[in-house]
């Protein structure tokens, strides 16, 4: 249990976030599937559905934490923005949450602040999406970023 | 004249868009239109070629928090279709699965999503600053839920362990007996949250509800019964469509269901409650009685009561179904697919969730048809928004536009849609 935990403690755990029915959202969940080929006693990959307690679950207790999920920011589909959780979302002041309907990443990270629940790091690569409708195709774009985002995890473990 | 509109918006995670408008005209609400649920058309057409044993994994994917729900009217649907009995251990596992479904759900709605508007703060992110144990133990028993879903689903977020005639794989005696210490201090938190809930300030509101639920002869209906309503319907889950009617209506690309030449009618915990009190347990009744509920509760936004009195009934009930669990084998029946129609209809978290499926003789899926939870009360909750927001209107408007955001989410309105965030605009003219 002891040598376990101490692997936990150590390893990389990446959650990826996504629907696989619409579109390019699906991009975390690709990252996180293809990363699993690469998995070890460094590396895991996850996939989530987003909601805000099961992110928290899934972090719990780790120490390096990477979250891919798609987002709409209006850059060019495929763009890769990457940037530290804690940071961007350590409280909800400011207004940026529109609301508590339903709790998602930046309120997982907003609420797991408060309770004092956050991985030692955790850094989020966002894909921006082209194409977020039901039944849609995932974008050229951004399945080629979603082999950038693998390849630069990998390359993050070996450096 | 003054015009003004309260605009409850909802703006997905990543796509959908729609809202709340209710307009107001000489002192009057003129109209409430709701726009806020895309309805699963996409699922429905993509179901069509697919082979009956698919259907209950993929439109589990239609909903994060309620994927039991779908799975489950799904496979009912086909073993309706094709004369299937399941062994009682499976119907155990069924029940055992959906209760861990109810937890999870009911735990973070009433304390993460329902309690900070009583409490009168913005989010749970705000509510946890100064309420953290709350929040803390909202987090542990949804937890709770969440491992009865991976032990009897085999995953905790989309459970892939159900199929149609039975289970992949019946778990050992032990391994929900393991379950068991958790289950009993979640029905602990659980009495917790009934009382802490029964404290939190109501609005002055009751509608005249035609309340619709599954009813069974000796349980609190949840995955079985007829359906049946506060005013006399009583009909079997394959007669839902010669009672049951969806619309179009101009200001949304959601269906609005009603019963037909009678209008809209309410599902979910209320509906329930009210139609299946005497099934509860005896203590769960009295905790009620307790809680300031009767048998009978039309104020909508007591349904956060109503939810912690289902979340002690679902913890109960789990662990019943674990103390009464044999491990069925073979965990599978045999299915001889045929041309046929099948009928399911469960109760998921927010109320009734119907599927019918038109199949050939090979099991392949004709024609698909999900009705959820959400659809059937859009009409209802244009009808509260209404209702409640006329004698209010001289309310300062940021308070009556957060009051009937409560009002809303008094339904819990399904996030299938992916409809992650609720905002509130409002407009004075």
């Amino acid at each position: 249990m002891k040598g376990d935990s101490r692997r936990r403690r150590g390893s990389v755990l990446v959650i990826g976030i996504g629907n696989e029915f619409r579109g390019d959202d699906a991009v975390g969940l690709v990252v996180a599937r293809r990363l699993r080929a690469h998995a070890g006693p460094g590396l895991e990959a996850r996939e989530a559905s987003g909601e805000a307690t099961e992110l928290m679950r899934l972090w719990e207790g780790r120490s390096r934490v990477v979250v891919v999920d798609a987002m709409r920011s209006g850059r060019p589909p495929g763009t890769i923005a990457r940037f530290d959780a804690r940071e961007r979302w350590h409280d909800t002041a400011g207004g940026r949450f529109a609301s508590s309907h339903a709790l998602g990443l930046p309120e997982a990270v907003a609420l797991a602040n408060a309770l004092d629940a956050l991985p030692g790091s955790l850094v989020v690569l966002g894909v921006e999406g082209g194409a977020f409708d039901a039944g849609a195709p995932m974008t050229p774009a951004v399945q080629a970023a979603a082999g950038q985002v693998v390849a630069s995890v990998l390359a993050d473990l070996a450096g | 004249m003054t015009r003004k509109t309260i605009a409850v918006d909802y703006l997905a995670r990543v796509e959908g868009e729609g809202g709340f408008t209710v307009k107001v005209k000489d002192g009057r609400v003129a109209g409430v239109k709701v726009n806020i649920f895309e309805p699963p058309r996409f699922f429905e057409a993509f179901l069509r070629g697919r082979l009956y044993g698919e259907a209950p994994d993929i439109t589990a994917r239609i909903c994060g928090i309620c994927p039991v729900a779908y799975q489950m009217s799904a496979i009912h649907a086909m073993e309706d279709a094709f004369g299937v009995t399941v062994a009682p251990g499976v119907r155990t596992l069924r029940r055992l699965l959906y209760c861990g479904e109810w937890i999870e759900s009911h735990a973070l709605h009433v304390f993460m999503l329902h309690a900070p508007d009583f409490l009168g703060y913005e989010d749970a992110i705000r509510m946890a600053v100064d309420h953290g144990d709350v929040v803390k133990l909202a987090l542990r028993v949804k937890k709770i839920g969440n491992e009865v879903m991976r032990v009897v689903g085999g995953r905790e977020v989309h459970p892939v362990n159900m199929r149609v005639g039975g289970v992949y794989r019946a778990p050992a005696r032990g391994h929900l007996e393991a379950l068991v210490p958790d289950l009993r201090w979640a029905q602990g938190a659980a009495a917790e949250a009934v009382r802490f809930t029964a404290g939190l300030p109501f609005p002055d509101f009751e509608r005249d509800y035609e309340f619709v639920a599954l009813r069974h002869p000796d349980t609190y209906a949840i995955e079985d019964g007829r359906i049946v309503s506060s005013r006399g319907l009583d009909i079997a889950i394959r007669d839902y469509t010669q009672w049951f009617v969806e619309e179009h209506v101009q200001h949304s690309h959601a269906l609005h269901s009603s019963l037909k030449g009678r209008g809209a009618y309410h599902v979910g915990p209320l509906a329930r409650y009210n139609l299946n009190f005497d099934r509860l347990p005896a203590h769960v009744q009295d905790l009620a009685r307790e809680a300031g509920l009767g048998p009978a509760c039309r104020n909508p936004f007591k349904s956060i009561v109503v939810r912690a009195v289902e979340l002690l009934y679902a913890c109960g009930e789990a662990l019943r179904l674990i103390e009464e669990y044999e491990r069925p084998d073979p965990p599978v029946a045999t299915i001889s697919p045929r041309a046929a129609t099948g009928h399911g209809c469960t109760e998921a978290p927010r109320g009734i969730l119907y599927h019918r499926y038109r199949l050939d003789d090979l099991g392949v899926i004709q024609d698909a048809k999900i009705v959820p939870p959400t659809a059937q009360n859009l009409t209802t909750m244009e009808q509260d928004l209404a209702a409640f927001a006329e004698p209010r209107l001289k309310m300062p408007l940021d308070k009556l536009t957060w009051q009937c955001e409560q009002a809303v989410r008094n339904y819990d309105p399904c996030i299938s849609c992916a409809t992650h965030a609720l905002k509130v605009r409002i407009e004075e003219e």
